[in-house]
């Protein structure tokens, strides 16, 4: 994985001489004392972090956490005023405003809140918006922008205008008008959070298969931690203008970072949120690849391992069954060790599915994926876990 | 009650300066108000030629089908009847002079007044300097500029324009400035977010969505040039101002209301077709649509059998 965005120590501070609040941030003090004393007002702070090529990373914050402004840097909408952004190694805040101009029609393109049409222009023009800024000529354009209408399922309405369409479909517009100039990265601002939850939903669905058809680089603004989790191959949690926590749904939720983060969880029901592919790990389960290993030396290997149960997995990655160090001990073969009862859980399976499996199984619980791979297991003390942190 | 004194300490004399300035213009920028003058007989003097020059038919034809297909079948049926007010009046030659008067008046009004306006819109020291500019041009007595103008233009049509001009043009600037500042943030966002340059900015989002504002400032426009042109026929700028004014010196109640329905009825005329284009998307009456419409499914077969 290659680092596509590349955020360092970045500051944005809005007013008059910013030199001097960014030495009281320095010095530990906070947006509100800097702005009592200097009337400038903070932004950003210290951000620094990088994207992955392909992934969905969320930068979630409540209202004037800095969440908007930091996505606004990325392609400079706003100017950070200290710092570097690098996209694939070139830093734009040093871009001239022509190759930034470039930079924009090429590689970047941004979804908005209030979806943000051009209310003269029909629906096709919309999406072709981006590609007549860069002079590409009708025909091609029209073509390029019904292909991405077609990819959002509204090329039925290609000549509608904005003004008769609803919420979701505006939305899915301005999808369309982002996908159609194939951009490498896509900026979400709150995109889907003016939609009913059900539109909402099904947006947040349709952009995880558009990621699965084609994989951008999305950097998506959310206040909403279930759109988050549901979403995000990695989270970003801005507080204060500073980014206080980076890292997996699952691990945000099991070791958040501060109170603030914990807060976030408050009221949320995580048995909804998680599948139980989020909480498959492999970091407390031996894995058994050789059916006919002697019970005695795969007990050897639990004990050395400090892991309690193992998985045994045929050449193509299927779970063929579990076993525990107690029922290794009492076994002649590998076969005659396996725990019964137990059934696989699906990557999909929401955790409330899960949860039930795991509560009456004898051993972790194997989670596969859509083709039956071995992911991971869920054990009961670390689901029991996940949900005291949460809840 | 105490005696009208004089308390003028500074001497000040404000009328002798502006007399003073009048006359300096006058000898020194010659050149200038001949060229301006001559620009402006050259739009106005075409403009009404080519008007009285189409047959009287063939243009109440042309105002009808306009109303019927830019504003609806009430508005169309309004048109004919108006038409036939005109012809029934005898006055269809100084309606063409007025007509030709107020819109050759608009466009200049517009051609300085729209690039003031975007200006306006992008600099707020430029907002800061024209706005109490447009305050005392829209405060000051309409009647006022009737004088400067005929001292440096004479009499006639083109100094009636030209006050015209000076009267109407305020609302152009105010409603284009007000139309860009108005644009929502995220559009704008939106247009940087995908490559706008400057210029594409402009043309391709701030005026587009200024439009129903701009429209609304070139309809006002309109509007007090044809206020303003009734006015200005006391420096012979002609038409239906003509025959109002010919009503009220010879106290002739029949003229001068004609005269007036005259200007009333192409003010609902240019009002009603005017905003028709300040809707956004999908504008005109149903007719005009469905015709829009025929013609975009013919013009569509024919890409498809010639791609």
């Amino acid at each position: 994985m290659t680092q596509k965005i590349v955020v360092e120590d970045v500051y944005k501070i809005f007013g008059p001489r910013p030199d001097q609040a960014k030495q009281l941030i320095e010095q530990g003090l906070s947006k509100d004392e800097i702005f009592a004393q200097t009337s400038a007002t903070v932004g950003v702070q210290r951000a620094s972090f990088g994207i992955e090529e392909g992934e969905i990373f969320v930068v979630m914050g409540l209202s004037g956490s800095g969440k908007s402004t930091m996505v606004r840097m990325l392609n400079r909408l706003i100017d950070p005023t200290y710092g570097a952004v690098k996209i694939d190694g070139n830093d734009i805040t040093k871009m001239s405003t022509e190759d930034l101009i470039q930079l924009r029609r090429r590689d970047m393109s941004m979804v908005f809140q209030s979806f943000a049409l051009m209310p003269h222009q029909t629906v096709i023009e919309n999406a072709g918006f981006g590609l007549e800024l860069a002079g590409v000529d009708k025909a091609e354009r029209d073509q390029r922008a019904l292909a991405a209408l077609e990819q959002v399922g509204l090329k039925a309405n290609a000549n509608s205008y904005p003004s008769e369409l609803s919420g979701g479909m505006k939305q899915r517009v301005g999808l369309a008008r982002a996908l159609a100039v194939d951009p490498t990265i896509l900026l979400m601002d709150e995109a889907f959070s003016a939609l009913d939850p059900l539109i909402r939903t099904q947006m947040q669905d349709e952009l995880i298969q558009l990621q699965k058809e084609h994989a951008r680089t999305v950097v998506f603004i959310s206040h909403d931690l279930d759109e988050a989790m549901r979403i995000g191959d990695r989270i970003a949690i801005m507080e204060q203008g500073m980014v206080v926590q980076i890292g997996t749904p699952d691990e945000i939720v099991t070791n958040p970072a501060n109170d603030y983060v914990r807060s976030f969880f408050h009221g949320v029901d995580v048995t909804k949120v998680f599948t139980g592919g989020d909480l498959a790990r492999k970091d407390f389960v031996s894995v058994i690849d050789d059916a006919n290993a002697d019970p005695g030396s795969v007990r050897e290997q639990l004990q050395r391992n400090g892991h309690d149960s193992a998985v045994l997995i045929d050449g193509s990655g299927n779970v063929t069954g579990v076993m525990t160090e107690k029922s290794l001990a009492a076994a002649n073969s590998l076969n005659d060790a396996f725990i019964k009862d137990i059934e696989p859980a699906g990557a999909d399976m929401s955790l409330s599915e899960v949860l039930s499996r795991v509560a009456h199984a004898g051993a972790p619980v194997p989670v596969v994926d859509d083709n039956g791979q071995y992911l991971g297991s869920v054990s009961q003390t670390h689901l029991l876990k996940t949900l005291d942190r949460t809840g | 009650m105490a005696d009208p004194e004089n308390y003028q300490f500074l001497n000040i004399d404000l009328g002798q300066y502006v007399e003073d300035l009048v006359d300096w213009i006058q000898t020194n920028l010659g050149g200038l108000l001949d060229a301006i003058s001559a620009a402006i007989e050259f739009v106005v003097a075409n403009l009404e030629g080519f008007m009285l020059w189409v047959h009287p038919l063939v243009m109440a034809a042309a105002i009808i089908i306009l109303g019927f297909l830019r504003v609806g079948w009430g508005f169309g049926i309004f048109c004919i009847v108006a038409m036939i007010l005109f012809f029934e009046m005898t006055l269809w030659p100084e309606t063409m002079s007025t007509v030709a008067i107020v819109l050759s008046a608009s466009f200049v009004a517009l051609l300085i007044g729209g690039p003031l306006g975007i200006a306006m819109a992008r600099s707020d020291k430029v907002e800061a300097l024209v706005r109490p500019i447009l305050d005392f041009m829209q405060t000051m007595p309409p009647f006022v500029y009737l004088i400067p103008a005929a001292i440096f233009f004479g009499l006639g049509k083109v100094p009636g324009t030209i006050a015209t001009v000076v009267f109407a043009m305020p609302p152009a600037v105010r409603l284009t400035n007000l139309g860009i500042r108005q644009v929502h943030e995220e559009n704008i966002e939106a247009g940087l977010a995908f490559g706008c340059t400057p210029r594409q900015l402009l043309t391709k989002v701030q005026l587009p969505l200024a439009m129903p504002t701009i429209m609304q400032g070139v309809n006002q426009t309109i509007m007090l040039s044809l206020s303003m042109v009734v006015i200005a026929s006391m420096i012979g700028a002609g038409g239906l101002g003509n025959v109002v004014l010919t009503g009220i010196q010879r106290l002739n109640v029949g003229l001068g209301f004609e005269g007036g329905l005259g200007v009333v009825l192409i003010a609902i005329l240019l009002d009603r077709v005017t905003q028709t284009f300040g809707q956004s998307g999908a504008s005109g009456s149903p007719l005009y649509k469905y015709l829009k419409a025929m013609w975009w499914t013919r013009s569509d077969k024919d890409t498809a059998t010639s791609g």
